[in-house]
């Protein structure tokens, strides 16, 4: 094996400006790949955290029809107390589930006496809505991060059009139920910025509050946003939740409850959908390159090199050992251009960290890109360019194997 | 036991709607530890037999059997891995691996063929090489040797596994006067020293003047054979 990689080593440095060339090929190639996915991973990561943790939380459980309502909030789809306490007996038997906080959202008009606009308000337990998405006080750019009754946080595309501040009085009025408008005077406690995604320019009151206003004689919520411990566990605690809830059924026989991912509430998935696919095609593209430098290179090798072939068949080389030689030599073509790749990709990634690159995306401003990637991620694609490097020097090497000597020894 | 035995060996090409017979019936014998060649002018076979001999090819009719074995049955892997056992070669044009030095490229059958263990190899390379007298090139590439040096490195890896015969296609065609002879000096010296047989293929009157036995071919004949050996009859 040894002798194998040196007369591998050797005939790579023998056409050193071609080694170079493929080398330098693969290695952009790699480090292309490695810095996209570090930025759009990053990217991904942070949306997905931002819509996750500072309003959608990682699942969400409601009344089995209402997503497909949402757009109208309709109260007559509430959870009431008897199905609020089955999911919560449900949840709490989990060990995935970090916290979880039942909210009820209701379409409402917001009045500073001179002027009013219509508002989407969520009524909250504070201490469990900040559990279950702690970025929300985070969002809090004017006032105090605080939800008490008689408090409103105010959506600050919302503020500004209304020109309010945090300690200004207004008042919140919506129709209930049963088709009677109510109204209560709040204090502005602070403007909320604004994130994309569902909810991302709602209003928060206290829970108590959204009852009085809505004239509710007993609890009920439009939604149960879930937070798990491990964002990793989400699949498999959706399944378990849709398994044992959606198993619920009404006095109709219908299911009771319909449980949902943050991807299907929220349209960013579809962005996220978009980046990965995009990786897994620019993954193809590094393949298509890998494959057809590597190739290219080593059926010259075997081109330039029959009449040695034909020496090493005819002094005895096995076809095997024949086609091991040329095999090393791509891999170790394809090993050193990845290794330089990523050397240089991870560095690039340092650099880019260290210049705090920002970005805006939709209302966001300032967004901080943080590139960063997994050890999994770089050894994958090691493994990957390494393995495309082998199977395009399989047919030059095997061509190579199965020369006849007589003939390879009198090519000119 | 006869190191050679050829039996109304013929060999046929195919070449597009043309037969080109470049032997026909040839038999003869080859005694352990001689020195011998095929001679005769340029298309009378002496190549294509060397090549039949040397398992490289194969003949259309016939029998062949080199160190017993019948080698005209030979494919492939079997017939490399033969080859490597009982078979050195020496080239017109050298044939060294250019990205190997000298003393790699003599250690090459024993680590890559017969997978000698270390130690015996380093041994085996050693004394070879100062054999043929390149003791001092071991380290060189190809590419930085004289013609009559690569021959002699050529000779040292021809002999390293200890073969039984040797099989030298033209040795000395790109050699000048001065190199050719200490080669075909070396190439004797080492059959001398070693007891291998060397046959040759080949138009120089200084390889013909050394070798015991003569081969002479005509159009894919062999018209005779000439015997020098002390006691022998032609």
């Amino acid at each position: 094996m040894k002798q194998l990689l040196i007369i591998a080593l050797r005939n790579l440095s023998r056409y050193r400006r071609r080694t170079l060339l493929t080398g330098s090929l693969v290695a952009i190639g790699v480090l292309f790949v490695l810095v996209f996915e570090a930025a759009a991973g990053s990217f991904k990561a942070m949306m997905i955290g931002q819509i996750t943790d500072s309003m959608l939380g990682h699942l969400q459980i409601h009344r089995k029809g209402y997503v497909a309502s949402i757009e109208t909030l309709p109260l007559a789809m509430n959870l009431k107390p008897q199905a609020i306490q089955k999911i919560e007996a449900e949840l709490g038997k989990s060990d995935a589930v970090e916290a979880f906080s039942p909210r009820i959202k209701f379409g409402g008009v917001f009045s500073t006496f001179t002027e009013s606009t219509s508002v989407r308000v969520n009524g909250v337990d504070p201490d469990r809505e900040f559990a279950t998405a702690p970025m929300l006080k985070g969002r809090v750019v004017q006032g105090k991060p605080e939800i008490r009754p008689g408090i409103m946080l105010v959506p600050e595309l919302l503020a500004r059009g209304m020109q309010v501040k945090p300690g200004d009085t207004v008042v919140l009025l919506a129709t209930n139920a049963e088709g009677s408008v109510n109204g209560k005077q709040v204090q502005v406690g602070g403007i909320l910025a604004s994130v994309s995604g569902p909810g991302g320019r709602d209003a928060y009151v206290h829970q108590s509050d959204a009852a009085e206003i809505l004239r509710l004689d007993q609890p009920e919520v439009s939604e149960i946003a879930v937070r798990l411990k491990d964002f990793g566990s989400l699949k498999a605690t959706y399944a378990a939740l849709s398994t044992s809830l959606g198993g619920m059924r009404n006095k109709q026989g219908k299911p009771s409850f319909e449980v949902h991912t943050w991807e299907s509430l929220a349209p960013f998935s579809n962005v996220a959908n978009m980046i990965d696919i995009l990786t897994i095609f620019i993954r193809l593209i590094l393949v298509s390159i890998v494959l057809v430098s590597v190739m290219n290179v080593m059926i010259m090798a075997v081109y330039e090199r029959v009449r040695e072939i034909g020496t090493m068949a005819a002094i005895g080389t096995l076809p095997a050992t024949i086609r091991s030689m040329f095999l090393l030599e791509g891999l170790i073509l394809g090993a050193l251009g990845t290794l330089l790749g990523t050397v240089v990709g991870l560095g690039l990634i340092g650099a880019l960290r260290i210049a705090k690159l920002t970005f805006d995306f939709g209302q966001q401003r300032g967004l901080v890109l943080a590139p960063s990637v997994g050890i999994g991620q770089v050894l994958a694609l090691a493994v990957i360019v390494v393995a495309i490097s082998a199977i395009a020097s399989l047919q030059p090497a095997i061509k190579a194997s199965r020369l006849e000597p007589i003939e390879a020894l009198r090519h000119n | 036991m006869s190191l050679i035995v050829a039996d109304g060996v013929s060999k046929q090409y195919m070449t597009g709607e043309m037969t080109l017979q470049a032997l026909t019936d040839v038999g003869f014998v080859v005694e352990p530890g001689t020195f011998s060649a095929f001679i005769g002018p340029s298309g009378s076979g002496k190549s294509t037999l060397l090549n039949l001999v040397g398992c490289l090819d194969k003949p259309t009719s016939g029998r062949l059997a080199v160190a017993g074995t019948d080698v005209s049955q030979l494919r492939g892997p079997a017939a490399a891995a033969f080859r490597g056992r009982h078979l050195g070669f020496v080239f017109q044009d050298f044939n060294l691996i250019p990205a190997l030095t000298a003393g790699e490229n003599v250690e090459y059958p024993l680590l890559l063929v017969q997978h000698v263990p270390e130690h015996e190899r380093k041994r085996r390379v050693a004394a070879l090489l100062e054999a043929v007298g390149v003791a001092d090139q071991r380290d060189k590439f190809p590419d930085q040797l004289s013609g009559g040096q690569k021959q002699r490195v050529a000779v040292a890896r021809a002999l390293v596994t200890s073969p039984k015969l040797v099989l030298a296609d033209e040795p000395t065609a790109n050699l000048d006067h001065a190199s050719a002879f200490a080669v075909i000096e070396t190439m004797r010296r080492m059959k001398d020293e070693f007891g291998t047989s060397f046959v040759f293929s080949t138009h120089d009157t200084k390889v013909v003047d050394q070798v015991e036995v003569l081969y002479t071919l005509e159009d894919g004949r062999l018209i005779s054979v000439e015997d020098r050996r002390a006691g022998a009859a032609s």
